[in-house]
């Protein structure tokens, strides 16, 4: 009977919370419960919800991915590169910062798998490169259009309008223009990695790889060429993120983005407590970063001041943690 | 001889319901080697731990000197002058220090010690202890560059330093090559000269008749056999550690028919003959040797692992040359590896993915897998290897170690193999299980190749048509599994360096 309720705890505890705290926040905080507030969480998380995506592919195989707010930043800075100083148009911009997502993976996978650096140590090494790297070009500027570049001249391109579509619009749904773009390619993103993670074979043997990468090898699975392309999943999945980013802000701003590691990979490491899974998943990743996004917006409608922001995200990913590697051990013959 | 250094008496352990010491008794006299044979799953290790204050015992006393002893402990137990060499030799050394560290950690250990190291006397203390025990290697060097025997020593050496009246050694020479087991011996004859009650653990009959003054016998938990009047009666061990199990596999010598794998020339190491043998469709063949005799080298280059030096391999006539294991397994090589803890195992998985996973491909549709059809050919499996289990959806760490491998060799038998490899296909399964997987494997043996790996002579009996010996890298000899003279099998075996030893088994 013990057992049970553990296990029901274990299981449905972190979701009754959700629901719980939906409920409070309902009663306590008026206009909390309606489809504006809904579309401002979901507005809120999505960035994140999309590198927490990216970095628990790499989690499920083993591996972590430090790079994944710098990949952010850098493809900010890339399609503002490219399309104001360059005039390239959006689908190029774009593009470029897939392109350079999927590098940058490659080269974190190609550091772990075959240079054997620690992934930890290569994808921060990777961070700092990249920190550094997008300053460069522009001199450690921000970049608008109408700034005097280096040489002299004045950047003439613009933010195309196909690109600023991507972070700006609004689908009618319920109301009119309620729901945002990036919520949308977030929800995408979220289902397309839930199903290869889940229920693709790819996804069963990158599970096998993070829980015994020997025995996954010795029957036969290409270890080294599924950890590249976890990495390569993170990095593109960044930089989709990065492009959402410059789009909503319509500049290339230089000091945006420095939460977003931190903030996805809290959500990644919540979504562990999800259905007491105990392992890095996609549902529970989407769920971990929509926890936070209601318990920060409840919070700001009840007038909890901004700096407490942080406090509540440790506390919240802690807990979680506590859930999934206490609880869970306890119980018994934990299997898929 | 004079009062027993340590007395067992009607030890009793459980493990749930499995009960592993029905009632042990057991003198260890001072200045003696007594060795401790059994089969797998006999208890042997399960006695060790109790001695040395690992598990608790359920019932029964023990005393240490005429003094009652019952270890807290590990450390309450060598405290005591109990000390313990475990088989897995890392658990005695650490390697990232000099030896000289190695040897005097205890010391360190001590209060009252002082803050800083005295390089200069920490070596020269070490040095000591090292010329006390004939080691000869450089008090400078890190344990991890040092030889598997070295360490084994070093290991040996620190427990030592306590200054024991109790030595356990569990299976000292199972990674020692025979020139190393012998400068194991030499320490060990030392030791004894100086008063030391030894409990030697060993499977290898070279090493026991070397050093056996005394030979107790263990079988399904309870004492089997007790051998002490000169000459040992080597036999007579033997045939009280298997009873009569020999004789109750009754193989079906098969010939086989076509032949499936042939290895020509195949050179696996650098200065070893290189190996010729063909392995037909339908026959079993056990390769056995030693640790090091070369068979986990031959197991890797069949799997595509490792390459041969020279030589070729043909499959059915064919060319095989696998450039990694996914190749191998492409072309219906499988292997069940060693060691499942570490490369067979997936934890984090239930039975019927860890079963199904090297053939995740044909269970889905495009790629998504069909959880049903997963399920339906493990269920399968679960009723004809006999694993029990309460579902297949139920997680492998729920498994006994025997069932774990049951679903490890069923792994390889989902889908026909051309050559199926077993490496240590019985190690850690107890008897009941290792029947099954046996009579399993003989029963599905048709349409391929199969050879298994083994260390142990009468796991080779109870599996194989045929008996191939290696040593040193090469083939040494060849047994048809009928009616077998065991003593020319295990004179093969130990190879001609041990062989001086003695001449009867």
């Amino acid at each position: 009977m013990n057992d049970k309720i553990l296990n029901f705890s274990v299981r449905y505890g972190f979701l009754i919370l959700l629901v719980g705290l939906v409920v409070y926040f309902s009663l306590a905080a008026p206009g909390f419960f309606g489809p504006l507030s809904a579309a401002f969480v979901l507005q809120s998380v999505a960035i994140t919800g999309i590198l927490a995506l990216g970095v628990t592919c790499t989690l499920v195989v083993d591996g972590f991915d430090l790079s994944i707010g710098a990949v952010a930043t850098s493809a900010l800075m890339l399609s503002a590169y490219s399309m104001v100083i360059l005039e390239h148009p959006a689908i190029v911009a774009v593009m470029l910062c897939l392109g350079m997502g999927a590098l940058v993976g490659l080269i974190n996978g190609l550091l772990i798998v075959k240079f054997r650096v620690p992934d930890l140590l290569a994808t921060l090494g990777m961070m700092f490169l990249l920190i550094g790297v997008q300053r460069i070009p522009t001199q450690g500027n921000s970049i608008a259009t109408g700034m005097t570049l280096p040489g002299g001249t004045v950047a003439e391109g613009t933010f195309s309008a196909a690109f600023l579509w991507l972070g700006r619009h609004r689908f009618d749904v319920v109301i009119e223009r309620l729901l945002p773009m990036p919520v949308v390619i977030f929800v995408v993103i979220a289902v397309v990695i839930w199903l290869f993670l889940g229920f693709t074979r790819h996804g069963r043997l990158m599970y096998a790889i993070g829980s015994n990468a020997r025995a996954a090898s010795l029957v036969g699975t290409p270890v080294n060429r599924y950890k590249i392309a976890a990495y390569m999943i993170s990095g593109v999945t960044a930089s989709i993120g990065g492009i959402l980013l410059a789009a909503r802000l319509g500049r290339g701003d230089i000091a945006s983005g420095n939460n977003l590691l931190l903030d996805s990979v809290a959500a990644a490491l919540i979504g562990f407590a999800v259905l007491g899974a105990a392992r890095p998943n996609a549902f529970g990743t989407a769920i971990g970063a929509l926890f936070v996004g209601i318990l920060l917006q409840g919070m700001t409608m009840m007038n909890a001041p901004y700096y407490t922001q942080d406090f509540v995200k440790g506390a919240v990913l802690v807990a979680a943690l506590v859930f999934t590697f206490y609880l869970s051990s306890r119980r018994t013959g934990a299997g898929h | 001889m004079s009062e027993a250094a340590l007395q067992v008496s009607g030890l009793q352990k459980s493990f749930g319901k499995n009960h592993v010491l029905r009632g042990i008794d057991v003198t260890l006299a001072p200045g003696s080697v007594t060795v401790l044979m059994g089969a797998n799953g006999a208890g042997k290790s399960t006695l060790v731990k109790v001695i040395c204050g690992h598990h608790a015992a359920d019932a029964g006393q023990m005393t240490l000197a005429g003094k009652p002893f019952d270890p807290a402990d590990a450390a309450d137990a060598i405290s005591h002058g109990v000390v313990t060499v475990h088989q897995s030799i890392d658990d005695g050394v650490i390697p990232a220090l000099d030896v000289a560290n190695n040897l005097m950690l205890d010391r360190l250990v001590e209060r009252g010690h002082g803050l800083f190291v005295r390089e200069r006397h920490l070596r020269a203390e070490a040095s000591k202890v090292a010329a006390e025990m004939g080691i000869t290697v450089n008090m400078r060097a890190r344990v991890t560059d040092l030889s598997v025997a070295d360490r084994q020593m070093i290991a040996i050496a620190r427990a030592m330093a306590r200054a024991p009246k109790v030595l356990i050694l569990d299976e000292p020479t199972s990674s020692l090559s025979a020139t190393e087991a012998d400068r194991l011996f030499d320490l060990i004859d030392r030791l004894r000269a100086q008063g030391v009650a030894i409990l030697y653990i060993s499977h290898r009959m070279s090493d026991i008749r070397r050093i056996a003054d005394r030979i107790v016998v263990m079988r399904d938990g309870a004492i089997s056999g007790v051998f002490d009047e000169e000459p040992l009666d080597f036999e007579a061990a033997v045939t009280a550690m298997l009873g009569h199990r020999m004789n109750e596999v009754d193989i079906q010598q098969q010939q086989g028919t076509t032949p499936v794998l042939e290895l020509t020339d195949l050179h696996i190491r650098e200065n070893a003959a290189p190996i010729t043998l063909t392995a037909r469709d339908g026959e079993v063949v056990a390769l056995v040797g030693l640790l090091g005799s070369g068979k986990s080298a031959l197991a890797d280059i069949l799997f595509g692992i490792a390459r041969p030096l020279g030589g070729s391999m043909r499959i059915n006539g064919n060319a095989y040359t696998p450039r990694s294991v996914e190749d191998a397994v492409a072309q219906g090589v499988f292997m069940s590896p060693k060691d499942r803890g570490t490369n067979a195992v997936v934890p984090a998985f239930d039975i019927a993915d860890n079963m199904t996973l090297p053939f995740l491909g044909g269970f889905s549709l495009g790629s998504f897998l069909s959880k049903r059809q997963q399920r339906r050919r493990a269920d399968a499996m679960v009723d004809q290897v006999g694993i029990i289990c309460q579902s297949v959806s139920d997680g492998i760490g729920t498994l006994s170690g025997g069932n774990q491998q049951k679903v490890m060799i069923a792994r390889w038998l989902l889908e026909p193999a051309q050559v199926l490899l077993l490496d240590e296909p019985f190690q850690g399964v107890d008897i009941g299980a290792r029947r099954d997987i046996g009579r399993h494997i003989r029963a599905t043996a048709e349409g391929r190749a199969t050879l298994v790996f083994l260390a142990e002579i009468d796991e080779a009996l109870e599996i194989a048509d045929r008996i191939i010996v290696m040593n040193e890298g090469a083939l040494a000899a060849e047994h048809i599994n009928d009616n077998i003279d065991l003593t020319a099998l295990v004179a093969d075996i130990t190879g001609p360096s041990a062989q001086g030893t003695g001449q009867s088994l």
